[in-house]
Protein backbone atom coordinates (compact mmCIF):
# COMPACT_ATOMS: atom_id res chain seq x y z
CA UNK A 1 0.00 0.00 0.00
CA UNK A 2 1.37 3.42 -0.99
CA UNK A 3 0.48 5.59 2.00
CA UNK A 4 2.29 8.62 0.59
CA UNK A 5 0.01 8.71 -2.46
CA UNK A 6 -3.05 7.99 -0.33
CA UNK A 7 -2.30 10.79 2.13
CA UNK A 8 -1.43 13.18 -0.71
CA UNK A 9 -4.87 12.58 -2.22
CA UNK A 10 -6.47 13.13 1.16
CA UNK A 11 -4.48 16.38 1.48
CA UNK A 12 -5.68 17.39 -1.99
CA UNK A 13 -9.32 16.86 -0.99
CA UNK A 14 -8.84 18.78 2.26
CA UNK A 15 -7.23 21.66 0.31
CA UNK A 16 -10.19 21.80 -2.07
CA UNK A 17 -12.71 21.60 0.80
CA UNK A 18 -10.90 24.41 2.65
CA UNK A 19 -11.00 26.53 -0.50
CA UNK A 20 -14.75 25.97 -0.82
CA UNK A 21 -15.41 26.27 2.91
CA UNK A 22 -18.26 28.82 2.86
CA UNK A 23 -20.33 27.28 0.03
CA UNK A 24 -19.73 23.88 1.60
CA UNK A 25 -20.96 25.12 4.96
CA UNK A 26 -24.11 26.63 3.48
CA UNK A 27 -24.81 23.61 1.31
CA UNK A 28 -24.49 21.17 4.18
CA UNK A 29 -25.89 22.93 7.20
CA UNK A 30 -28.35 25.54 6.09
CA UNK A 31 -31.25 23.19 5.41
CA UNK A 32 -30.98 21.03 8.55
CA UNK A 33 -30.51 24.07 10.75
CA UNK A 34 -33.55 25.80 9.24
CA UNK A 35 -35.45 22.61 9.96
CA UNK A 36 -34.19 22.65 13.53
CA UNK A 37 -35.25 26.25 13.90
CA UNK A 38 -38.75 25.81 12.43
CA UNK A 39 -39.68 22.50 14.06
CA UNK A 40 -37.67 22.73 17.24
CA UNK A 41 -38.02 26.40 17.94
CA UNK A 42 -41.04 27.87 16.12
CA UNK A 43 -43.40 24.87 16.29
CA UNK A 44 -42.45 24.02 19.86
CA UNK A 45 -42.49 27.68 20.93
CA UNK A 46 -45.95 28.18 19.46
CA UNK A 47 -47.29 25.09 21.18
CA UNK A 48 -47.95 22.96 18.07
CA UNK A 49 -45.25 20.48 19.06
CA UNK A 50 -44.50 19.17 22.56
CA UNK A 51 -41.39 20.59 24.22
CA UNK A 52 -39.68 17.19 24.28
CA UNK A 53 -39.68 17.16 20.47
CA UNK A 54 -36.61 19.40 20.62
CA UNK A 55 -34.53 16.64 22.12
CA UNK A 56 -36.02 13.97 19.88
CA UNK A 57 -35.11 16.01 16.82
CA UNK A 58 -31.38 16.42 17.51
CA UNK A 59 -30.19 12.87 16.66
CA UNK A 60 -32.30 12.82 13.50
CA UNK A 61 -30.92 16.16 12.32
CA UNK A 62 -27.43 14.92 13.12
CA UNK A 63 -28.05 11.80 11.01
CA UNK A 64 -29.43 13.81 8.07
CA UNK A 65 -26.57 16.32 8.17
CA UNK A 66 -23.92 13.61 8.27
CA UNK A 67 -25.71 11.67 5.54
CA UNK A 68 -26.00 14.70 3.24
CA UNK A 69 -22.46 15.79 3.97
CA UNK A 70 -20.94 12.36 3.23
CA UNK A 71 -22.92 11.96 0.03
CA UNK A 72 -22.06 15.47 -1.19
CA UNK A 73 -18.39 15.07 -0.42
CA UNK A 74 -18.07 11.86 -2.43
CA UNK A 75 -20.83 11.70 -5.05
CA UNK A 76 -20.72 15.20 -6.51
CA UNK A 77 -16.97 15.33 -7.23
CA UNK A 78 -17.09 11.79 -8.60
CA UNK A 79 -19.97 12.56 -10.97
CA UNK A 80 -18.04 15.57 -12.28
CA UNK A 81 -14.53 14.14 -12.29
CA UNK A 82 -15.38 10.70 -13.57
CA UNK A 83 -18.08 11.39 -16.02
CA UNK A 84 -17.62 14.94 -17.24
CA UNK A 85 -14.05 16.19 -16.97
CA UNK A 86 -12.12 12.94 -16.33
CA UNK A 87 -10.06 14.97 -13.86
CA UNK A 88 -9.71 11.91 -11.67
CA UNK A 89 -7.45 10.37 -14.34
CA UNK A 90 -4.32 11.84 -12.73
CA UNK A 91 -5.11 10.12 -9.45
CA UNK A 92 -5.94 6.84 -11.19
CA UNK A 93 -2.46 6.99 -12.71
CA UNK A 94 -0.78 7.47 -9.32
CA UNK A 95 1.40 4.51 -8.29
CA UNK A 96 -1.27 2.90 -6.14
CA UNK A 97 -4.01 0.34 -6.80
CA UNK A 98 -6.99 2.20 -8.19
CA UNK A 99 -9.34 0.80 -5.56
CA UNK A 100 -7.39 2.85 -3.00
CA UNK A 101 -8.48 6.02 -4.82
CA UNK A 102 -12.05 4.97 -4.00
CA UNK A 103 -11.08 4.16 -0.41
CA UNK A 104 -9.53 7.63 -0.10
CA UNK A 105 -12.77 9.19 -1.34
CA UNK A 106 -14.73 7.25 1.28
CA UNK A 107 -12.30 8.21 4.06
CA UNK A 108 -12.50 11.86 3.07
CA UNK A 109 -16.32 11.72 2.82
CA UNK A 110 -16.52 10.06 6.23
CA UNK A 111 -14.24 12.74 7.73
CA UNK A 112 -16.42 15.45 6.25
CA UNK A 113 -19.55 13.74 7.60
CA UNK A 114 -17.95 13.57 11.07
CA UNK A 115 -16.95 17.23 10.83
CA UNK A 116 -20.52 18.12 9.99
CA UNK A 117 -21.67 16.18 13.06
CA UNK A 118 -19.22 18.11 15.21
CA UNK A 119 -20.74 21.38 13.94
CA UNK A 120 -24.41 20.33 14.04
CA UNK A 121 -24.50 19.22 17.68
CA UNK A 122 -23.49 22.58 19.21
CA UNK A 123 -25.35 24.54 16.52
CA UNK A 124 -28.64 22.76 17.20
CA UNK A 125 -28.05 23.00 20.94
CA UNK A 126 -27.63 26.77 20.60
CA UNK A 127 -30.71 27.06 18.38
CA UNK A 128 -32.92 24.91 20.60
CA UNK A 129 -31.93 25.76 24.13
CA UNK A 130 -33.35 25.93 26.71
CA UNK A 131 -35.08 22.64 27.14
CA UNK A 132 -33.03 20.41 24.90
CA UNK A 133 -31.82 17.33 26.73
CA UNK A 134 -29.21 15.10 25.26
CA UNK A 135 -26.24 13.63 26.93
CA UNK A 136 -23.04 11.92 25.92
CA UNK A 137 -23.25 9.46 28.76
CA UNK A 138 -21.81 6.69 26.56
CA UNK A 139 -19.18 8.48 24.50
CA UNK A 140 -17.68 5.33 23.00
CA UNK A 141 -21.07 4.07 21.83
CA UNK A 142 -21.81 7.48 20.36
CA UNK A 143 -18.42 7.60 18.63
CA UNK A 144 -18.90 4.11 17.19
CA UNK A 145 -22.39 4.90 15.88
CA UNK A 146 -21.20 8.24 14.46
CA UNK A 147 -18.30 6.53 12.70
CA UNK A 148 -20.58 3.92 11.14
CA UNK A 149 -23.02 6.63 10.05
CA UNK A 150 -20.16 8.60 8.48
CA UNK A 151 -18.91 5.51 6.63
CA UNK A 152 -22.40 4.65 5.45
CA UNK A 153 -22.88 8.20 4.09
CA UNK A 154 -19.56 8.23 2.25
CA UNK A 155 -20.09 4.71 0.88
CA UNK A 156 -23.55 5.70 -0.36
CA UNK A 157 -21.83 8.68 -2.02
CA UNK A 158 -19.40 6.28 -3.72
CA UNK A 159 -22.24 4.15 -5.09
CA UNK A 160 -24.17 7.20 -6.28
CA UNK A 161 -21.12 8.99 -7.70
CA UNK A 162 -20.17 5.98 -9.82
CA UNK A 163 -23.70 5.13 -10.91
CA UNK A 164 -25.68 8.29 -11.56
CA UNK A 165 -25.12 9.92 -14.94
CA UNK A 166 -24.73 13.71 -14.83
CA UNK A 167 -28.15 14.45 -16.41
CA UNK A 168 -29.81 12.36 -13.71
CA UNK A 169 -28.38 14.40 -10.84
CA UNK A 170 -31.75 16.13 -10.34
CA UNK A 171 -33.48 12.79 -9.95
CA UNK A 172 -30.98 11.84 -7.27
CA UNK A 173 -32.71 14.20 -4.87
CA UNK A 174 -36.30 13.44 -5.72
CA UNK A 175 -35.88 9.68 -6.09
CA UNK A 176 -33.19 8.79 -3.59
CA UNK A 177 -32.26 11.46 -1.06
CA UNK A 178 -35.73 12.83 -0.22
CA UNK A 179 -37.45 9.45 0.27
CA UNK A 180 -34.48 8.25 2.31
CA UNK A 181 -34.63 11.31 4.54
CA UNK A 182 -38.40 11.32 5.06
CA UNK A 183 -38.64 7.56 5.59
CA UNK A 184 -35.41 7.50 7.57
CA UNK A 185 -36.94 8.00 11.06
CA UNK A 186 -35.00 11.24 11.38
CA UNK A 187 -37.96 13.43 12.35
CA UNK A 188 -39.76 10.75 14.33
CA UNK A 189 -38.70 7.58 16.17
CA UNK A 190 -39.20 4.22 14.50
CA UNK A 191 -41.78 3.33 17.17
CA UNK A 192 -43.92 6.21 15.96
CA UNK A 193 -44.68 3.96 12.99
CA UNK A 194 -46.33 1.32 15.26
CA UNK A 195 -49.66 2.45 13.85
CA UNK A 196 -48.42 1.77 10.30
CA UNK A 197 -47.10 -1.80 10.55
CA UNK A 198 -46.40 -2.29 6.84
CA UNK A 199 -44.57 1.01 6.53
CA UNK A 200 -42.71 0.25 9.76
CA UNK A 201 -41.29 -2.93 8.24
CA UNK A 202 -40.71 -1.41 4.83
CA UNK A 203 -38.54 1.43 6.14
CA UNK A 204 -36.08 -1.11 7.55
CA UNK A 205 -34.50 -1.34 4.09
CA UNK A 206 -33.49 2.30 4.52
CA UNK A 207 -30.05 2.52 6.13
CA UNK A 208 -30.82 6.00 7.45
CA UNK A 209 -33.30 4.37 9.90
CA UNK A 210 -30.41 2.62 11.66
CA UNK A 211 -28.40 5.84 11.61
CA UNK A 212 -31.18 7.92 13.19
CA UNK A 213 -32.15 5.25 15.68
CA UNK A 214 -28.56 4.45 16.59
CA UNK A 215 -27.79 8.11 17.28
CA UNK A 216 -31.07 8.38 19.18
CA UNK A 217 -30.05 5.42 21.35
CA UNK A 218 -26.67 7.00 22.00
CA UNK A 219 -27.79 10.61 22.59
CA UNK A 220 -31.37 10.57 23.87
CA UNK A 221 -32.02 7.07 25.24
CA UNK A 222 -35.04 8.41 27.17
CA UNK A 223 -37.03 8.17 23.91
CA UNK A 224 -38.10 4.88 22.36
CA UNK A 225 -35.54 3.60 19.88
CA UNK A 226 -34.39 0.42 18.16
CA UNK A 227 -32.11 -1.71 20.34
CA UNK A 228 -28.49 -0.63 19.89
CA UNK A 229 -27.54 -4.12 18.74
CA UNK A 230 -30.01 -3.89 15.83
CA UNK A 231 -28.83 -0.36 14.95
CA UNK A 232 -25.21 -1.54 14.96
CA UNK A 233 -26.03 -4.65 12.92
CA UNK A 234 -27.99 -2.60 10.38
CA UNK A 235 -25.26 0.02 10.03
CA UNK A 236 -22.45 -2.53 9.74
CA UNK A 237 -24.41 -4.52 7.15
CA UNK A 238 -25.23 -1.43 5.06
CA UNK A 239 -21.68 -0.07 5.41
CA UNK A 240 -20.30 -3.34 4.06
CA UNK A 241 -22.91 -3.63 1.32
CA UNK A 242 -22.61 -0.05 0.07
CA UNK A 243 -18.82 0.02 0.30
CA UNK A 244 -18.47 -3.25 -1.63
CA UNK A 245 -20.99 -2.17 -4.26
CA UNK A 246 -19.36 1.27 -4.54
CA UNK A 247 -15.90 -0.21 -4.94
CA UNK A 248 -17.10 -2.53 -7.71
CA UNK A 249 -18.83 0.31 -9.50
CA UNK A 250 -15.71 2.47 -9.13
CA UNK A 251 -13.48 -0.17 -10.65
CA UNK A 252 -15.93 -0.71 -13.49
CA UNK A 253 -15.95 3.01 -14.21
CA UNK A 254 -12.22 3.47 -13.79
CA UNK A 255 -11.04 0.84 -16.26
CA UNK A 256 -12.39 0.61 -19.74
CA UNK B 1 19.24 2.63 -18.94
CA UNK B 2 15.98 3.47 -20.69
CA UNK B 3 12.78 1.50 -20.60
CA UNK B 4 11.21 -0.04 -23.68
CA UNK B 5 7.72 -1.28 -24.49
CA UNK B 6 6.80 -4.61 -26.01
CA UNK B 7 3.40 -5.83 -27.13
CA UNK B 8 2.32 -9.22 -28.33
CA UNK B 9 -0.79 -9.71 -30.42
CA UNK B 10 -2.77 -7.04 -28.62
CA UNK B 11 -6.48 -7.09 -29.28
CA UNK B 12 -9.31 -4.98 -27.97
CA UNK B 13 -12.96 -5.32 -28.85
CA UNK B 14 -15.80 -3.24 -27.51
CA UNK B 15 -19.42 -4.26 -27.35
CA UNK B 16 -21.82 -1.63 -28.49
CA UNK B 17 -25.57 -1.51 -29.03
CA UNK B 18 -26.51 -1.07 -32.66
CA UNK B 19 -27.63 2.38 -33.72
CA UNK B 20 -31.37 2.47 -34.42
CA UNK B 21 -32.14 3.19 -38.06
CA UNK B 22 -33.65 6.61 -38.62
CA UNK B 23 -37.46 6.75 -38.76
CA UNK B 24 -38.83 6.04 -42.22
CA UNK B 25 -35.53 4.66 -43.39
CA UNK B 26 -35.52 1.59 -45.61
CA UNK B 27 -39.26 1.18 -46.00
CA UNK B 28 -39.96 -2.32 -47.31
CA UNK B 29 -36.32 -3.32 -47.14
CA UNK B 30 -35.78 -3.58 -43.41
CA UNK B 31 -35.55 -7.20 -42.24
CA UNK B 32 -38.58 -8.38 -40.32
CA UNK B 33 -37.64 -8.89 -36.70
CA UNK B 34 -39.93 -11.23 -34.79
CA UNK B 35 -38.96 -9.70 -31.48
CA UNK B 36 -37.26 -6.45 -30.56
CA UNK B 37 -34.00 -7.62 -29.05
CA UNK B 38 -30.97 -5.53 -28.39
CA UNK B 39 -28.13 -7.22 -30.20
CA UNK B 40 -24.75 -5.84 -29.27
CA UNK B 41 -22.31 -5.23 -32.06
CA UNK B 42 -18.67 -6.12 -31.60
CA UNK B 43 -16.36 -3.29 -32.55
CA UNK B 44 -12.75 -4.27 -33.10
CA UNK B 45 -10.54 -1.41 -31.92
CA UNK B 46 -7.23 -3.29 -31.98
CA UNK B 47 -6.70 -6.31 -34.15
CA UNK B 48 -3.48 -7.99 -33.11
CA UNK B 49 -0.85 -5.32 -32.52
CA UNK B 50 2.70 -6.53 -31.95
CA UNK B 51 5.32 -3.84 -31.48
CA UNK B 52 8.72 -3.43 -29.93
CA UNK B 53 9.57 0.11 -28.87
CA UNK B 54 13.24 0.45 -28.01
CA UNK B 55 14.43 2.08 -24.79
CA UNK B 56 15.27 5.72 -25.40
CA UNK B 57 13.55 6.19 -28.73
CA UNK B 58 10.81 8.57 -29.82
CA UNK B 59 8.23 6.30 -31.32
CA UNK B 60 5.12 7.51 -33.12
CA UNK B 61 1.78 5.94 -33.78
CA UNK B 62 0.41 7.58 -36.89
CA UNK B 63 -3.06 7.03 -38.18
CA UNK B 64 -6.41 8.62 -38.85
CA UNK B 65 -9.03 9.25 -36.16
CA UNK B 66 -10.50 5.98 -34.95
CA UNK B 67 -7.51 3.92 -36.09
CA UNK B 68 -6.86 2.61 -32.57
CA UNK B 69 -4.05 4.92 -31.46
CA UNK B 70 -5.68 6.12 -28.23
CA UNK B 71 -6.84 2.60 -27.37
CA UNK B 72 -3.24 1.43 -27.75
CA UNK B 73 -2.01 4.19 -25.44
CA UNK B 74 -4.86 3.42 -23.01
CA UNK B 75 -3.73 -0.20 -22.79
CA UNK B 76 -0.04 0.75 -22.46
CA UNK B 77 -0.91 3.05 -19.56
CA UNK B 78 -3.10 0.63 -17.54
CA UNK B 79 -6.28 2.54 -18.31
CA UNK B 80 -7.87 0.08 -20.76
CA UNK B 81 -7.95 -3.68 -20.28
CA UNK B 82 -6.97 -5.55 -23.43
CA UNK B 83 -9.30 -8.29 -24.66
CA UNK B 84 -6.26 -10.47 -25.30
CA UNK B 85 -2.52 -10.20 -25.81
CA UNK B 86 0.24 -8.78 -23.63
CA UNK B 87 2.09 -5.52 -23.05
CA UNK B 88 5.28 -5.04 -21.10
CA UNK B 89 6.71 -1.71 -20.04
CA UNK B 90 10.33 -2.55 -19.21
CA UNK B 91 10.13 -5.90 -17.45
CA UNK B 92 6.64 -5.35 -16.10
CA UNK B 93 3.46 -6.84 -17.50
CA UNK B 94 1.17 -3.81 -17.73
CA UNK B 95 -2.04 -5.48 -16.63
CA UNK B 96 -0.55 -7.71 -13.91
CA UNK B 97 1.87 -5.16 -12.40
CA UNK B 98 -0.02 -1.91 -12.74
CA UNK B 99 1.55 -0.08 -9.81
CA UNK B 100 5.10 -0.81 -10.96
CA UNK B 101 4.20 0.34 -14.47
CA UNK B 102 2.54 3.52 -13.25
CA UNK B 103 5.76 4.47 -11.48
CA UNK B 104 7.61 4.35 -14.80
CA UNK B 105 5.21 6.26 -17.01
CA UNK B 106 3.93 9.80 -17.51
CA UNK B 107 0.77 10.30 -19.51
CA UNK B 108 -0.67 13.24 -21.43
CA UNK B 109 -4.24 12.47 -22.44
CA UNK B 110 -5.76 13.61 -25.69
CA UNK B 111 -8.22 15.85 -23.85
CA UNK B 112 -6.82 18.01 -21.02
CA UNK B 113 -8.00 16.56 -17.72
CA UNK B 114 -6.34 18.92 -15.27
CA UNK B 115 -7.69 19.25 -11.75
CA UNK B 116 -9.92 22.31 -12.05
CA UNK B 117 -10.15 22.72 -8.27
CA UNK B 118 -6.44 23.51 -8.01
CA UNK B 119 -4.02 26.17 -9.21
CA UNK B 120 -1.44 25.35 -11.87
CA UNK B 121 1.31 25.08 -9.25
CA UNK B 122 -0.82 22.93 -6.95
CA UNK B 123 -1.58 20.56 -9.84
CA UNK B 124 2.13 19.92 -10.27
CA UNK B 125 2.91 19.81 -6.56
CA UNK B 126 0.10 17.36 -5.75
CA UNK B 127 1.06 15.20 -8.71
CA UNK B 128 4.60 15.10 -7.32
CA UNK B 129 3.19 14.15 -3.93
CA UNK B 130 1.20 11.24 -5.44
CA UNK B 131 4.54 9.97 -6.75
CA UNK B 132 6.24 10.34 -3.37
CA UNK B 133 8.45 13.39 -4.05
CA UNK B 134 9.27 15.20 -0.82
CA UNK B 135 8.06 18.73 -0.21
CA UNK B 136 11.33 20.40 -1.20
CA UNK B 137 11.73 18.34 -4.39
CA UNK B 138 8.22 18.87 -5.62
CA UNK B 139 8.22 22.62 -5.00
CA UNK B 140 11.53 22.99 -6.81
CA UNK B 141 10.56 20.78 -9.72
CA UNK B 142 7.16 22.45 -10.12
CA UNK B 143 8.83 25.88 -10.32
CA UNK B 144 11.31 24.56 -12.89
CA UNK B 145 8.63 23.06 -15.11
CA UNK B 146 6.35 26.09 -14.86
CA UNK B 147 9.27 28.19 -16.02
CA UNK B 148 10.22 25.76 -18.80
CA UNK B 149 6.65 25.68 -20.11
CA UNK B 150 6.31 29.48 -19.80
CA UNK B 151 3.54 29.28 -17.21
CA UNK B 152 5.26 30.95 -14.22
CA UNK B 153 3.18 34.11 -14.46
CA UNK B 154 -0.06 32.08 -14.16
CA UNK B 155 1.28 29.57 -11.62
CA UNK B 156 -0.99 30.60 -8.79
CA UNK B 157 -4.18 30.86 -10.79
CA UNK B 158 -6.89 28.24 -11.09
CA UNK B 159 -6.70 26.52 -14.46
CA UNK B 160 -10.36 27.17 -15.30
CA UNK B 161 -9.50 30.31 -17.24
CA UNK B 162 -6.51 28.85 -19.10
CA UNK B 163 -6.43 28.72 -22.90
CA UNK B 164 -6.27 25.38 -24.72
CA UNK B 165 -2.54 25.80 -25.35
CA UNK B 166 -1.83 26.58 -21.71
CA UNK B 167 -3.82 23.56 -20.55
CA UNK B 168 -1.88 21.36 -22.94
CA UNK B 169 1.48 22.73 -21.77
CA UNK B 170 0.50 22.22 -18.13
CA UNK B 171 -0.67 18.68 -18.90
CA UNK B 172 2.74 17.88 -20.33
CA UNK B 173 4.50 19.54 -17.40
CA UNK B 174 2.41 17.44 -15.04
CA UNK B 175 3.29 14.23 -16.87
CA UNK B 176 6.99 15.14 -16.55
CA UNK B 177 6.73 16.11 -12.89
CA UNK B 178 7.83 12.72 -11.52
CA UNK B 179 10.51 12.32 -14.20
CA UNK B 180 9.02 9.19 -15.80
CA UNK B 181 11.11 6.78 -17.84
CA UNK B 182 8.45 6.59 -20.55
CA UNK B 183 6.37 9.54 -21.64
CA UNK B 184 3.09 8.96 -23.47
CA UNK B 185 1.69 11.87 -25.45
CA UNK B 186 -1.69 11.32 -27.09
CA UNK B 187 -2.11 13.88 -29.88
CA UNK B 188 0.12 16.36 -28.03
CA UNK B 189 0.01 19.20 -30.50
CA UNK B 190 -3.66 19.18 -31.41
CA UNK B 191 -4.98 22.68 -30.87
CA UNK B 192 -1.54 24.21 -30.32
CA UNK B 193 -0.36 27.27 -32.20
CA UNK B 194 2.80 26.78 -34.32
CA UNK B 195 5.03 28.51 -31.79
CA UNK B 196 3.86 26.33 -28.89
CA UNK B 197 4.15 23.26 -31.11
CA UNK B 198 7.81 24.07 -31.71
CA UNK B 199 8.34 24.57 -27.98
CA UNK B 200 6.71 21.18 -27.37
CA UNK B 201 8.91 19.46 -29.95
CA UNK B 202 11.99 21.03 -28.40
CA UNK B 203 10.99 19.84 -24.94
CA UNK B 204 10.22 16.32 -26.17
CA UNK B 205 13.61 16.08 -27.92
CA UNK B 206 15.38 17.40 -24.84
CA UNK B 207 13.56 14.86 -22.68
CA UNK B 208 14.53 12.10 -25.07
CA UNK B 209 18.17 13.26 -25.05
CA UNK B 210 18.33 12.23 -21.39
CA UNK B 211 17.67 8.61 -22.44
CA UNK B 212 13.92 8.58 -21.84
CA UNK B 213 11.46 6.80 -24.12
CA UNK B 214 8.68 8.83 -25.72
CA UNK B 215 5.61 7.39 -27.38
CA UNK B 216 3.34 9.81 -29.16
CA UNK B 217 0.27 9.45 -31.27
CA UNK B 218 -0.53 11.87 -34.02
CA UNK B 219 -2.40 12.22 -37.23
CA UNK B 220 -0.11 15.07 -38.19
CA UNK B 221 2.49 13.82 -40.64
CA UNK B 222 4.70 16.82 -40.21
CA UNK B 223 4.95 16.12 -36.51
CA UNK B 224 5.57 12.41 -37.01
CA UNK B 225 8.23 13.18 -39.60
CA UNK B 226 9.96 15.86 -37.55
CA UNK B 227 9.91 14.21 -34.16
CA UNK B 228 9.77 10.43 -34.39
CA UNK B 229 12.76 8.18 -34.82
CA UNK B 230 10.48 5.28 -35.74
CA UNK B 231 6.83 5.09 -36.65
CA UNK B 232 4.06 2.57 -36.78
CA UNK B 233 1.26 3.44 -39.13
CA UNK B 234 -2.02 2.17 -37.77
CA UNK B 235 -5.32 1.70 -39.51
CA UNK B 236 -8.39 -0.23 -38.37
CA UNK B 237 -6.48 -1.48 -35.32
CA UNK B 238 -3.60 -2.98 -37.30
CA UNK B 239 -0.02 -1.95 -37.89
CA UNK B 240 0.21 -1.48 -41.63
CA UNK B 241 3.77 -0.17 -41.80
CA UNK B 242 6.71 0.18 -39.43
CA UNK B 243 10.08 1.87 -39.76
CA UNK B 244 11.92 5.19 -39.68
CA UNK B 245 10.15 8.06 -41.45
CA UNK B 246 12.82 7.94 -44.20
CA UNK B 247 12.46 4.19 -44.69
CA UNK B 248 8.72 4.43 -44.76
CA UNK B 249 8.66 7.24 -47.26
CA UNK B 250 11.13 5.38 -49.46
CA UNK B 251 8.83 2.35 -49.46
CA UNK B 252 6.28 4.20 -51.61
CA UNK B 253 7.11 3.37 -55.26
CA UNK B 254 8.57 6.51 -56.76
CA UNK B 255 7.58 8.72 -53.87
CA UNK B 256 5.07 10.92 -55.71
CA UNK B 257 1.43 9.96 -56.09
CA UNK B 258 -0.84 11.52 -58.69
CA UNK B 259 -4.51 10.86 -57.96
CA UNK B 260 -6.45 11.18 -61.20
CA UNK B 261 -10.14 11.12 -61.98
CA UNK B 262 -11.44 10.59 -65.51
CA UNK B 263 -14.75 11.13 -67.28
CA UNK B 264 -14.96 7.40 -67.92
CA UNK B 265 -12.93 4.25 -67.51
CA UNK B 266 -10.41 3.44 -70.23
CA UNK B 267 -8.18 0.34 -69.82
CA UNK B 268 -6.02 1.38 -72.77
CA UNK B 269 -5.30 4.77 -71.17
CA UNK B 270 -4.22 3.00 -67.97
CA UNK B 271 -1.80 0.87 -69.99
CA UNK B 272 -0.41 4.01 -71.64
CA UNK B 273 0.03 5.66 -68.23
CA UNK B 274 2.17 2.73 -67.10
CA UNK B 275 4.49 3.38 -70.04
CA UNK B 276 5.24 7.01 -69.13
CA UNK B 277 8.79 7.81 -67.99
CA UNK B 278 9.20 7.68 -64.20
CA UNK B 279 5.90 5.87 -63.55
CA UNK B 280 6.43 2.92 -61.20
CA UNK B 281 2.95 1.67 -60.62
CA UNK B 282 -0.66 2.49 -61.52
CA UNK B 283 -3.59 1.48 -59.33
CA UNK B 284 -6.67 1.90 -61.48
CA UNK B 285 -10.25 1.78 -60.27
CA UNK B 286 -13.56 2.45 -62.05
CA UNK B 287 -12.84 5.91 -63.43
CA UNK B 288 -9.88 6.91 -61.32
CA UNK B 289 -6.22 6.00 -61.08
CA UNK B 290 -3.39 6.47 -58.56
CA UNK B 291 -0.13 6.89 -60.42
CA UNK B 292 3.06 6.23 -58.41
CA UNK B 293 6.02 7.99 -59.96
CA UNK B 294 9.38 9.57 -59.20
CA UNK B 295 8.20 12.97 -60.45
CA UNK B 296 5.05 15.01 -60.04
CA UNK B 297 4.10 18.20 -61.86
CA UNK B 298 6.08 17.50 -65.04
CA UNK B 299 4.15 14.26 -65.51
CA UNK B 300 0.79 15.95 -65.41
CA UNK B 301 0.97 17.59 -68.83
CA UNK B 302 1.97 14.26 -70.39
CA UNK B 303 -1.00 12.55 -68.69
CA UNK B 304 -3.35 15.31 -69.89
CA UNK B 305 -2.07 14.86 -73.46
CA UNK B 306 -2.54 11.07 -73.33
CA UNK B 307 -6.06 11.45 -71.93
CA UNK B 308 -6.96 13.98 -74.58
CA UNK B 309 -5.62 11.73 -77.35
CA UNK B 310 -7.63 8.80 -75.94
CA UNK B 311 -10.79 10.94 -75.83
CA UNK B 312 -11.05 10.67 -72.06
CA UNK B 313 -11.74 13.79 -69.99
CA UNK B 314 -9.33 14.35 -67.09
CA UNK B 315 -11.76 15.75 -64.53
CA UNK B 316 -9.52 15.98 -61.44
CA UNK B 317 -5.85 15.61 -60.56
CA UNK B 318 -4.03 15.84 -57.25
CA UNK B 319 -0.29 15.59 -56.80
CA UNK B 320 1.12 14.36 -53.47
CA UNK B 321 4.82 14.88 -52.87
CA UNK B 322 6.82 12.16 -51.03
CA UNK B 323 5.30 12.10 -47.55
CA UNK B 324 3.88 9.88 -44.88
CA UNK B 325 0.46 10.72 -46.20
CA UNK B 326 1.47 9.05 -49.48
CA UNK B 327 2.60 6.06 -47.51
CA UNK B 328 -0.77 5.83 -45.83
CA UNK B 329 -2.47 6.21 -49.17
CA UNK B 330 -0.22 3.55 -50.64
CA UNK B 331 -1.14 1.02 -47.95
CA UNK B 332 -4.81 1.78 -47.47
CA UNK B 333 -5.96 3.42 -50.69
CA UNK B 334 -7.24 6.28 -48.51
CA UNK B 335 -5.82 9.60 -47.40
CA UNK B 336 -5.17 10.19 -43.70
CA UNK B 337 -8.03 12.62 -43.47
CA UNK B 338 -10.55 10.63 -45.49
Amino acid sequence: MNWKAFLAMLARDVRVARRNFIPLLLQTFLQPLIFVFIFGRVMVGSGYMPAQYKSLLVPGILAISMFASGIWAVAMPLIAEFQISREIEDRLLAPMKISWVAVEKVVFGALQALASGVVVIPASWILLRPGVEFSLHRPLVFAAVALLVALFSASAGLVIGCTIEPPQTGLLFSLIISPMVFFGCAYYPWHALDAFPILQKAVLVNPLVYASEGLRAALVPQFPHLPLSIAFAGLIAFDALLFTAGLRQFQKKAVN
Amino acid sequence: MGVGIRTLDLRKTYLSSPVSPPAGDGVGTAPVQPKRRKVKTEIVALDGISLEIQPGEIFGLLGPNGAGKSTTVGIFTTRIKPSSGHVWVGEHDVWAEQVAVKRLIGVVAQRPNLDSSLTAREILVFHGAYFGLNSHERTKRAALLLDRFKLSDRANQMVRGFSGGMLQRLSIARAMMHDPQVLFLDEPSSGLDPQTRLLLWEIVREYNDSGKTVLLTTHNMEEADALCQRLAIIDHGRVIALGTPTELKASVPGGFILRLRFGHHSPSLVEQLKGLRGVRKVNAAQNSADVYADRGGSLLSEIANLASAAGVALSDAHISEPSLENLFLHHTGRGLRE
